[in-house]
Order: C-alpha cells, then sequence, then structure tokens
C-alpha cells in the first residue's frame, strides 16, 4: 500500500489551533509545534467534530421543539422519538428512580450517536474512535454509578461484591472474581465501542482500496482488464453494503453504551440481583 | 527479522478468537430464530436483548481484533 494511503490514516489527530498552557516552544518559528513543560491544550479535529456533535444535537432539539403542536411535524416527533426511546428505557432498566438521571443517560446517548453518525461521512474524522474519549466517557459512568452506589446504600454497596447463598470457602474466590469484574466494566464499555468504530472505518477503507487497486489492473491485458472490471464493481458493491452495516452499528453501539450505563445504574440503585 | 516475523503470527493467532465468536453469534441468532417460530408473538419483545447479545458478542471479536492491531503497530 502506497505512503501515505494507510487504513488507519484516517484517525489521526491533527492540531488546527495550536494553544500551549504553561509551557513554551524550546525554537520558535521552525514550523513544529513542541510545548515543552506545559499542556498541550490544542483545538484539534477532534474537538471540532465534538463541537460540530454538541452544535448538531442542540439545533435537532431546539428547533424541531419550537412548535410544540399537539399532532408533531416531522421533525418534532422525531425529537419525541429519541426522547421516548431513552425514557423508556430507563424505566425498564432502572425504574421511577432512574428518572433523575435521564438528563445525562439522555446526552450520552445523543452525544455518542451523533459522533457515530458524523464520522460516516466521508472525509469526517469519527470521535470515538478513540480510546480515550470513549474511555473519559465510560469512566465518567463507573465513578458516577460507584458514588451514587455507595451515597445511596453506604458501606452496605460493598454487598454487590458478595453474592447471596454461597458457601463461605466459594466467597474467597467469588469475590475477588466480582471485583475485578466490576472494576474491568470501564475497560470493556469504552473497548467495545472504539474497537467497533474503529475496526468498522478500517475495514472500509481496506475495501475502498480494493477497488483502486483492482482499478489499476484496467492498463494490463485482456484477462486482467476483466478481472478487474469484475472485481473493481463486486468490492464497491461491498463498500457500499459495509457502508449499510456501518450506520447500523452506529446505532447500535450508540444503543447498547447507554442501555449497559442503565443496566450499571440499576445494579447501583437496587444493589438485590 | 524473526521479530516482525513473530509479530505476523501473533497477530494471525489472535484472529483465532474468531471462532468462539462464530459459535456464539450463531447460537444468538440461531437460538432467535428457533424461538420466535415456536412463539411468534413474543419475537418483537426478546429482540432488544437479541441486539444487545449480538452487540456483546461481537466487542469480544473486536477485542482480539484489538489484540492483532497492538501486535502489529504497537510494538
Amino acid at each position: 500500500m502506497a505512503e501515505g494511503h494507510s487504513p488507519l490514516e484516517q484517525f489521526l489527530v491533527k492540531r488546527i489551533a495550536e494553544i500551549c498552557i504553561g509551557g513554551d516552544d524550546p525554537n520558535p518559528g521552525d514550523g513544529v509545534f513542541q510545548c515543552v513543560g506545559g499542556l498541550d491544550a490544542s483545538f484539534t479535529n477532534a474537538s471540532l467534530f465534538m463541537l460540530i456533535a454538541v452544535a448538531l444535537i442542540t439545533i435537532f432539539l431546539v428547533f424541531s421543539m419550537q412548535g410544540r403542536s399537539l399532532i408533531p411535524t416531522r421533525w418534532q416527533s422525531m425529537a419525541e422519538l429519541s426522547y421516548e426511546f431513552i425514557a423508556n428505557m430507563i424505566r425498564d432498566n432502572v425504574g421511577t428512580e432512574g428518572k433523575k438521571y435521564f438528563p445525562f443517560i439522555f446526552s450520552l446517548f445523543m452525544f455518542i450517536l451523533f459522533c457515530n453518525l458524523i464520522g460516516m461521512i466521508p472525509y469526517t474524522f469519527t470521535v470515538t474512535s478513540h480510546i480515550i474519549v470513549t474511555f473519559a466517557l465510560a469512566f465518567v459512568v463507573f465513578i458516577g454509578v460507584t458514588i451514587i452506589g455507595f451515597v445511596r446504600h453506604g458501606t452496605h454497596y460493598l454487598r454487590l461484591f458478595v453474592p447471596s447463598g454461597v458457601p463461605l470457602p466459594l466467597l474467597f474466590l467469588l469475590v475477588p472474581i466480582e471485583v475485578l469484574s466490576y472494576l474491568i466494566r470501564p475497560v470493556s464499555l469504552s473497548v467495545r465501542l472504539f474497537a467497533n468504530m474503529t475496526a468498522g472505518h478500517t475495514m472500509l477503507k481496506v475495501f475502498g482500496g480494493f477497488v483502486v487497486t483492482l482499478l489499476g489492473l484496467l492498463g494490463g491485458t485482456a484477462g486482467l482488464v476483466g478481472i478487474g472490471v469484475v472485481g473493481s464493481i463486486a468490492a464497491l458493491a461491498f463498500t457500499i453494503a459495509l457502508t449499510g452495516l456501518e450506520v447500523g452499528i452506529a446505532l447500535l453501539q450508540a444503543y447498547v453504551f447507554t442501555i449497559l450505563t442503565c443496566i450499571y445504574l440499576n445494579d447501583a440503585v437496587h444493589m438485590h440481583h | 527479522m524473526e521479530a516482525d516475523a513473530a509479530k505476523l503470527i501473533g497477530a494471525g493467532l489472535a484472529t483465532i478468537a474468531l471462532a468462539g465468536v462464530g459459535v456464539g453469534i450463531g447460537n444468538i441468532f440461531g437460538s432467535f430464530v428457533s424461538g420466535a417460530l415456536r412463539n411468534p408473538a413474543a419475537a418483537p419483545k426478546v429482540f432488544g436483548n437479541v441486539l444487545l447479545g449480538f452487540a456483546l458478542t461481537e466487542a469480544i471479536a473486536l477485542f482480539a481484533l484489538l489484540i492483532a492491531l497492538l501486535l502489529l503497530f504497537v510494538f
């Protein structure tokens, strides 16, 4: 594969505006940004697409709800649909106590959904394909759920790690496993979203690369031209089908992230399971 | 260049995990179809759980992919 056309090139974070807090550039004017001893808080394409996602969500929700008619317009029913989807999810999984966490979970869902979907547009940047972004989201959920659990149940929350009705010798084995599976939650939650996005976009790029490679055969002999024509059309059809699959994955992963957040929240709010 | 060869072999070996994931995803949808044929009325209710199970199983495959990518590009 030619230089500069790696399937992973699309995930490169580039600085748009260079901001350095507290540090300095040892050799300014050489065109290379350095931030020694300070915090590199540059405005990157990742920050740009996060802002675009937030702006789009705000525009979508504010403008679609402006009419507030009893019989919703198409846009209004889309906004109501997304609201009801999350409200039902919280009611089914957490119950009525979960209602006060609705704003957080709804924001989480919309942010992940819009970041995933914006990433499907060619030449854009997928924010959720970076582990640090998804890990930050998952870690906020993890810390929040743990605090809610301890605030609601005090030290009784530790009983979450002790399965009931298990003989004492087995507890020595089971409690560490339960603690480990609790601590691994933010990792699995973030890696699931990140790996799905990265794998999907890499796969699209690889199959797109097949089209270009096979078109390169068209300059060859008659047999090679036949392979090139058939192969590139097949690869293009496959890329289109994969794009459809990826849009589905984008929706599904936003759903999975949110429903797992609800399940973790239910553990913290109700405990008995 | 033994280290490079070992990297490639390791990345290839990481894809063995797909065998388990294939069994898992097949099991999920196979069970769903056989359950849905027995009781079609209940099928829409469990479809959300089917998708959740599918996504959780698929994530295991992606953990393996992650290991392969780490082997290829990080070490």
